[in-house]
């Protein structure tokens, strides 16, 4: 038997189980909290930062997707100034890397770009760094873009946690920062890679792309999408 | 740097191994990494031959850690009258043997100077006096006494409650209550727990840890013991980082002498305690001495911070109760048992007990390690122990906290440096780096090179960090070529708000510290290079303007 927790987001009362977090809690009600790296079904790593909120009584923003659910507890999860917040969490992604929504394969079915509709990104600031950085498309199905792609790592924890084939991984470090298959060999001549193409399915941009889809042609429908992500995650009790 | 080799090379050490005798004199070698760096080690071996040649069979020569003055190194003492050769080489020896043979028991003692006479020793109190690597010059200056009352006479919880009344706070940087931490892990469920010493030293400027564990690497043990008893952990690790060579080799041997000796491993001194050691070597990422990131390292994962709760001393290493503390928080423990947390409590100021070490660093004349009692003003420990600023000029700033930290003006020289004071001025104690700058510094400059550091040191993991330390870096290194306008400013201040919140860790959380101390106390410099395009200190290599501003007759 687990606890019951009452509290509120955005001033609505809700209720959750102990141990689940308020990006749950809130999914489970309705209230919309932005993400990037989170997607139900997988274990969240609270690394994009724009499913932050404020909590009464504590100075400090926490990422929702990690942050567990306490009594009592008051959430704003949707006030001007975090709008702000993830709108320039939202422009440094833009700005990170080559996000050119016209030529890409994800046009109109992109949670990058859903998001900045969402919160009305017009225009962009803050100085852009758009290094080039290679494609892989060695792969008989499918490529990576390494330009488009904004390290949520969902594709890593799909590949580890759901095929359990864990072809994905992660090299270097800050900028530098890249998804890679194997020891950073082909994706091609991947000894471990299933061609599940889960990775694919699960990424919210264009990185990940199925081979000879044309511009715009969505090969990704609206999440949640993938029922055995819910399956997997009832079967661990989460 | 070559991998130190010295514990190989025998050093002759005439009171131990040549006679019986009393030893009338002797000299100390500096052998930690910043005098090794100009020959001590050859100083050392060439003194004990001169010594020996000149039929000196009553004389010792042996190593010692830090004395503290390393801008003065190689260093060379003779405990016996107090005196100390400064900046000594091979060629320049004949003066100290010639002072080693003059030494009576009637010889006067030499005053010790002002940059000895107003520190306050607790952890570094063996610098300069013992061998660090020989456990039995540590035990004769009261080491493992403390371990060996805490086993023998108390309870875990009576060592905990020493611990907290003696008020120590974390010395990694962010000063919280040791005491409490340590009562956190051991009351946390769970049979299995750990200790890790964090020893990642990563700010540049700082040496502190560095220093500890060259030059008293057993402190540092025994003070882990100690901890482990207090929090029910059968397993220590240090994590070190890699360029820290001298340090790891000190701590290698000091751990196969403890565990000989007993003083590591199972029965400690014949009771039923256990407790061991390991080494764990860092691999140069700065992020690592954030604890999570830390723990994931030792676990042999990618060294990336997670979200905070769940606490390590709650979840740490292997999902573990785990206590972490820094190297100089844990070398203050076996001082705080011996001499009883009404002492410590006793040196220090308001909510800041007990001393901390600072390594100075920049334009100061004594560049080197000093310990000072928390609250001492900034001022005593620049001018009266740093010596003031090289060539007389102007002090400027003190940057304090590393990359994280923030600069401190003349204005706040009489400030007492404690963890409260500090935040009040915007910046914090950090480790205890002090680098000092002087009127040929650069502010903007200054913090464009703090958020290269950042961005460098970036794990890569959240979107503010990666993401957002190079684009305050793109800003401020436009403002330092003349290539701002007052819009590049706003948007840095932005920035560095939005990258102070939402970044995952400290290291991004941070980072824009030094940008917010710079602009508040040294705006009229960022705005003498946006607005009249020349850096007032000099340094910024201010670019050309376009052609087209030359306006043809």
């Amino acid at each position: 038997m687990s606890t019951v927790h009452t509290l509120t987001i955005d001033g609505r009362d809700v209720a959750g189980n102990e141990g689940q977090t308020i990006m749950e809690v809130a999914e489970e009600n309705g209230i919309d909290i932005p993400g990037l790296c989170h997607l139900p079904g997988l274990h969240d790593r609270g690394a994009c930062r724009l499913c932050v909120v404020e909590i009464e009584g504590s100075p400090k923003l926490a990422a929702a997707c990690v942050t567990q659910i306490a009594e009592g507890m008051h959430v704003t999860a949707h006030s001007e100034k975090l709008e702000d917040h993830r709108r320039a969490a939202t422009e440094m992604i833009f700005l990170e890397r080559n996000h050119v929504c016209s030529v890409c394969v994800a046009n109109n079915h992109c949670e990058l770009q859903d998001l900045a509709d969402e919160l009305r990104v017009t225009h962009f600031d803050l100085p852009r760094i758009s290094p080039a950085v290679g494609i892989d498309a060695s792969h008989r199905l499918f490529a990576i873009d390494h330009n488009r792609c904004i390290l949520c790592l969902r594709c890593v924890r799909a590949c580890d946690e759901i095929e359990g084939a864990h072809t994905w991984d992660v090299m270097h470090r800050g900028l530098e920062t890249r998804v890679q298959t194997d020891m950073g060999i082909p994706w091609g001549e991947s000894p471990t890679c299933t061609s599940c193409g889960k990775c694919v399915q699960v990424c919210p941009t264009g990185a990940l792309f199925e081979k000879g889809r044309p511009v715009a042609s969505g090969s990704k429908t609206k999440r949640p999408f993938l029922p055995w992500l819910r399956v997997h995650q009832e079967e661990r009790g989460l | 740097m070559s991998e130190p080799n010295n514990a190989a090379r025998p050093i002759r050490r005439p009171n131990q191994e040549i006679h019986d005798g009393p030893v009338r004199a002797s000299a100390y070698v500096c052998e930690a990494a910043s005098c090794m760096s100009l020959q001590a080690h050859e100083i050392t071996v060439r003194l004990a031959e001169a010594t020996a040649d000149a039929g000196m069979s009553d004389v010792a020569v042996k190593r010692v850690g830090c004395m503290g003055l390393c801008a003065a190194g190689p260093l060379v003492k003779i405990p016996q009258t107090g005196e100390l050769f400064s900046a000594v080489t091979l060629d320049n020896l004949e003066p100290i043997v010639q002072a080693l043979d003059k030494v009576t028991d009637a010889s006067a003692r030499l005053p010790l100077g002002p940059f000895f006479e107003h520190q306050v020793r607790v952890v570094t109190e063996n610098f300069g006096e013992i061998d660090p690597e020989s456990l039995d010059d540590y035990v004769a200056r009261g080491g493992y006494e403390a371990l060996g009352r805490v086993l023998a006479e108390m309870t875990s919880t009576q060592v905990r409650e020493e611990i907290t009344r003696s008020g120590l706070r974390g010395r990694g940087g962010a000063g919280y209550p040791t005491g409490l931490k340590w009562t956190t892990v051991a009351k946390a469920a769970g049979t299995q727990k750990y200790v890790i010493c964090n020893a990642d030293e990563g700010d540049p400027g700082a040496f502190m840890d560095r220093s500890v564990l060259e030059s008293d690497p057993f402190r540092v043990l025994e003070g882990m013991a100690i901890a482990a008893f207090a929090v029910h952990a059968t397993e220590g690790y240090i994590y070190c980082r890699a360029e820290y060579p001298l340090a790891v080799a000190r701590l290698r041997g000091a751990i196969r002498q403890a565990q000989k000796a007993g003083f590591l491993g199972q029965g400690i001194a014949n009771t039923s305690f256990a407790f061991d050691v390991q080494i764990r070597l860092g691999a140069g990422a700065f992020v690592c001495g954030e604890e999570t990131a830390l723990i994931a390292s030792v676990e042999g994962k990618r060294g990336t911070p997670r979200p905070r709760p769940p606490y390590p001393a709650v979840e740490g290493l292997n999902g573990c109760p785990t206590l972490i503390n820094n190297v100089e928080s844990l070398a203050n423990v076996p001082a705080i048992l011996r001499n009883g947390s009404e002492w410590y409590a006793g040196l220090g100021s308001g909510k800041s007990k007990g001393t901390k070490v600072f390594a100075l660093a920049g334009r100061i004349v004594n560049t080197g390690l000093v310990e000072v009692p928390m609250g001492m003003s900034l001022r005593e420990i620049v001018y009266d122990i740093g010596g003031g600023i090289v060539d007389g000029r102007l002090f400027k700033a003190v940057q304090t906290g590393g990359p994280s930290g923030g600069c401190i003006p003349a204005q706040f020289l009489d400030m007492p440096m404690t963890y409260e004071a500090l935040i009040e001025v915007g910046s914090f104690m950090g480790s205890g780096g002090l680098i000092v700058m002087d009127d040929t510094s650069c502010m903007v400059d200054v913090a464009k090179y703090f958020m290269d550091f950042c961005r460098d040191e970036s794990c890569g993991k959240c979107v503010p960090c990666r993401v957002g330390t190079t684009q305050m870096w793109m800003l401020l290194d436009k403002i330092t070529r003349g290539k701002a306008d007052l819009i590049d400013l706003a948007q840095l201040e932005r920035l560095a708000g939005v990258v102070q919140r939402m970044s995952l860790c400290g290291l991004g959380q941070g980072a824009p510290n030094p940008v917010f101390s710079t602009l508040r106390y040294f705006r009229d410099e960022y705005m003498a290079h946006i607005l009249e395009r020349r850096c007032p200190a000099g340094v910024c290599e201010i670019e050309a303007l376009a052609q087209h501003a030359e306006v043809p007759a």
